[in-house]
């Protein structure tokens, strides 16, 4: 019997989450091995186990994968939330880029120099309000379904409703005029595996204060 | 009878050469149509053509895709060159996404700053000498194949191919310490329909000049 999936990365969300969000909505229990300092990281290196010398890495299925896009897609077949077929794949890919194009603009907002951290709030909300709110907005207003593609859950759901907690962790009313999406965060958050994960104790990550940023810093040297 | 495939993009490399590397791989004719102006990516966003209002555009079988991988995945997938099941889907998935890592560095680089650019050009070598090229050399070392993954042409030797090319073109010697990739890139240069590629006339778009940087800044600069 094969193990749990485990986990490599330090105690953040960072680019980790969106895998552990997707192993939890899959119902498929986890491990982690925290990154805690820059030697448990070199050890990491040293031992071959990260191809590209980074983290994210999972070890699943005899595997060690590294690459957050490849260890998502792995995922996400593994556990059926890929679509049934290449025309839904495009679809669900091509939601999900639109989703990591403005989460990574919202994961950066803390790496950037104060001078300018109020330029880039302004760029993130007026992207989310005219770019890629109603862009999926819309895609579940063309079809009127429970979910962004073929009427069944995907990775894409999964992703957007994380997106849509930080979109409302950053500026809650940026919500306000998206009652579609607003639909599909309750119904996805009110399934069992994600309720459960969304729960209080959970292995979900906070979102990263000062120190959070501090230790990445001195872990990953930048 | 299916139409062609048609890319909407400007007339220069960025981020569509990928997929123009994969639609000629595959022996995939297409069509492309050149932004110029402004004017023609308002119209194209004024329409609805774009999800997200960027390019690259793709129309192909019914859809207009964007999003670089998920246009890069469908393509792939169409024409088998994502390998024969999930595993080696992952591996093609990881080495891709490795590669389009170090040729997000290539795509940018015409638009830093002249003063960084030379800067920027060591720290591409470096990157591909230290982290990438050590990885893919082991990799075609270990197995003695002709392809990176499962014995066949793929994803992962095509963008491998490109980013290869692209660098030697800024640091000619970049292979030297590599001698698996040096006759790994004659090999897959020599595959028919890549060889016709590599040719004059073909699709394949010249190095980055500053008439393509100021095209670009003309059509997305606010």
């Amino acid at each position: 019997m094969a193990g749990k999936p485990k986990l490599h990365y330090f105690d953040a969300r960072g680019r980790m989450e969106a895998i552990r969000w997707l192993l939890a909505a899959a119902g498929a229990e986890f491990e982690e091995k925290l990154i805690e300092s820059s030697e448990d990281l070199d050890k990491l290196r040293y031992d071959g186990s990260l191809v590209f010398q980074q983290v994210p890495m999972v070890e699943i299925d005899g595997m060690k994968l590294v690459q957050t896009r490849a260890i998502l897609n792995y995922i996400a077949t593994k556990y059926d939330l890929y679509g049934k077929d290449m025309k839904e794949r495009a679809l669900i890919d091509m939601y999900t880029e639109g989703v990591a194009d403005l989460g990574e603009m919202i994961m950066l907002l803390p790496l950037c120099p104060p001078d300018q951290k109020n330029t880039k709030l302004t760029l993130i909300q007026e992207r989310a309000t005219n770019r890629y709110l109603p862009a999926f907005e819309n895609v579940l207003k063309s079809h009127r379904q429970d979910y962004l593609v073929g009427n069944k859950l995907s990775k894409a759901d999964i992703h957007l409703v994380e997106l849509l907690y930080y979109v409302e962790e950053l500026d809650p009313s940026l919500l306000a005029n998206f009652p579609l999406l607003k639909g599909l965060k309750t119904r996805v958050s009110n399934l069992p595996a994600v309720k459960k994960f969304l729960q209080p104790g959970s292995q979900r990550k906070l979102p990263g204060g000062e120190k959070s940023l501090e230790r990445a810093r001195k872990i990953f040297k930048f | 009878m299916a139409t062609k495939p048609k890319l909407h993009y400007p007339n220069g490399r960025g981020r569509m050469e990928s997929v123009r590397w994969v639609l000629a791989a595959a022996g995939v004719e297409f069509d492309e149509e050149f932004l110029e102006t402004k004017e023609q990516l308002q119209k194209l966003q004024d329409g609805n053509h774009l999800l997200f209002q960027q390019v690259p555009m793709v129309e192909i079988n019914g859809m207009k895709l964007v999003q670089t991988r998920s246009i890069l995945h469908y393509i792939a997938d169409k024409h088998h060159l994502f390998g024969k099941d999930l595993k080696e889907r992952t591996l093609i998935d990881m080495y891709v996404e490795g590669t389009l890592d170090l040729l997000e560095l290539l795509i940018m680089h015409p638009f830093l700053k002249p003063d960084d650019q030379q800067k920027e050009v060591a720290n591409m070598a470096q990157k591909a000498i230290i982290r990438y090229f050590p990885v893919f050399e082991k990799v075609l070392r270990g197995h003695g194949q002709r392809f990176l993954v499962g014995n066949q042409l793929s994803l992962a030797d095509i963008i491998q191919l490109q980013t290869i090319l692209a660098l030697e073109e800024k640091i000619p010697n970049i292979l030297s310490a590599f001698p698996h990739l040096q006759e790994y890139t004659v090999k897959i240069s020599n595959i028919p329909t890549i060889k016709k590629f590599l040719e004059p006339g073909s699709k394949k778009k010249p190095p980055p000049d500053d008439i393509y940087v100021r095209t670009v800044y003309n059509i997305f600069m606010p």
